[in-house]
């Protein structure tokens, strides 16, 4: 992970959500909150129709470095805006497209920038990684 | 009723502790479908130098959640779940989240800040181990939208 260029994809791919998968994040994470597999309940708070969870889409994009960086100590910080909804349709469900390039680099940390979009559209904004370039020593 | 401004500097207790289980971090991974297999298989996160399975980066949040129900749940907050939309997140590590860690987490809150008629709250929690260490700090945003 030394030669690093700016501007470098180390890693990208496309999700793809259903309503079964928003059902098994809420169960995961604990957040049941109905807009996210209620129609009627989002429908009646004025929502267009149903959203993925923010988290589910700021867990996934972070997912798919998994395999590039081969250990997720080499995490140290990670933060994104919500900055537009994903819709999943019923029938449809919405694809989640993640591409993470490299967007600085320094001596012993990367910063990865995540370009997130469903259906054309950027999802989260200023979606940044922190990561060590060199292993971790764990306890 | 308006964001409590003095919800900054308020002490929060910290939570009880939360225990990480190995199927809950496997749970974890599948639904964020983090597939790396020190998330589900304990041989490669041992290989890895970890004492159990590792948990994805955002499993934080299910801990950080426990702190954001108390500060919900302050009477005095002005903090209305349903005008309540998640604005930013950030997490910062000392180390990831492993299955048998036992996490404490104590919440703050950084800042109230008008914006038009909403308010943004920015809570911090600092979660830490058994030994009191440090794992991860969670920042939250939240946009609380103004009386309709």
């Amino acid at each position: 992970m030394t030669e690093l260029i700016v501007g470098d994809v180390v890693a990208e791919r496309t999700v793809h959500l259903t309503r079964d998968s928003l059902v098994r994040y809420a169960g995961a994470s604990g957040d049941f909150n109905p807009i996210h597999w209620s129609d009627t309940v989002a429908e009646r708070v004025g929502l267009p129709g149903v959203l993925a969870h923010g988290m589910l889409t700021m867990g996934l994009a972070v997912a798919t470095l998994d395999a590039w960086l081969g250990d997720p100590g080499r995490v140290l910080e990670y933060g994104v805006r919500f900055t537009r909804p994903v819709l999943v349709d019923q029938e449809a469900g919405a694809d989640i497209h993640v591409v993470a390039k490299v967007g600085a680099v320094s001596e012993d940390e990367a910063r990865i920038d995540l370009t997130v979009s469903s259906g054309e559209q950027t999802v989260l904004g200023k979606a940044q990684v922190r990561v060590a370039l060199h292993p971790v020593a764990h306890a | 009723m308006a964001v409590n401004p003095d919800l900054v500097g308020r002490e929060f207790a910290p939570t009880a502790p939360y225990l990480v289980g190995r199927e809950k971090v496997r749970e974890f991974a599948r639904a964020v479908f983090a597939d790396a297999p020190e998330h589900t298989d304990l041989e490669a996160a041992r290989a890895l130098g970890y004492a159990d399975l590792v948990a994805p980066p955002t499993f934080a949040i299910v801990v950080q959640e426990l702190t954001l129900r108390q500060l919900m749940s302050e009477p005095d907050s002005g903090i209305a779940l349903e005008r309540t939309v998640h604005g930013e997140q950030r997490f910062r590590w000392t180390r990831p989240i492993v299955a048998g860690d036992e996490l404490t987490a104590r919440l703050s809150v950084a800042s109230v800040r008008a914006l038009g008629a909403n308010a943004m709250v920015t809570s911090e929690t600092e979660i830490t181990d058994a030994d009191g260490a440090h794992v991860v700090t969670a920042t939250s945003v939240l946009v609380i939208g103004g009386d309709a």
